[in-house]
């Protein structure tokens, strides 16, 4: 990953309290996962930044290695990752998104 | 990709692991159920999964969906 694109990436996530890395946008996931995770983030209705990797082969693979993470989609919360679709849908349904959600937008 | 072998691969990285994986050849579910994710993350457990599955997991497997359990916690989801 060059120098760029890590560094892109951090401000990406230093900037916004929420960044979720998907395929597709939030009107229009082009993947069953990513939608999941944007139907969950818009169902706390917290403000997020979605990057589509899609529009940026750079990013799609540069956030794989600077999550060290495989797959997208890919969530950060107050600069911290927080996992891919798996574990965002387990934090819901256990209620412990939300709380993390809320503390970020503060 | 044969459901069999992500298990296999799953199951000879992870000794002592309960795997279960079902899948159509793109998208597969792993239900794992191992002590070593005792006092980890659910972060720290699907990491896990992806450091054994290393190189399969970006080049062959399209999408994977991870659900992992100590003993103790499959033995009440049960």
């Amino acid at each position: 990953m060059s120098e760029d694109i890590k560094n892109k990436i951090g401000s990406q996530i230093e900037q916004n309290n929420v960044v979720l890395y998907m395929k597709g946008t939030k009107d229009m996931p082009q993947c069953g996962f990513s939608a999941r995770v944007v139907q969950i983030l818009n169902s706390h209705g917290v403000d997020y930044e979605a990057v589509d990797v899609l529009e940026d082969p750079d990013i799609r693979q540069g956030i794989k290695e600077f999550s060290n993470w495989p797959t997208i989609p890919q969530l950060y919360v107050g600069g911290q990752f927080v996992g891919g679709c798996d574990i965002c849908v387990e934090m819901e349904e256990s209620g412990e998104l939300g709380p993390i959600l809320q503390e970020a937008a503060k | 990709m044969d459901p069999k072998e992500i298990q296999i691969m799953i199951e000879n990285g992870m000794s002592g692991a309960n795997v279960n994986v079902e899948g159509d050849g793109t998208h597969f579910e792993a239900v794992i159920v191992s002590q070593d994710f005792d006092g980890k993350t659910l972060l720290e457990r699907h990491q896990l999964i992806y450091k054994v599955l290393g190189d399969a997991m970006k080049e062959r497997i399209h999408a994977l969906s991870l659900k992992t359990y100590t003993p103790e916690q499959w033995e009440n989801i049960k």
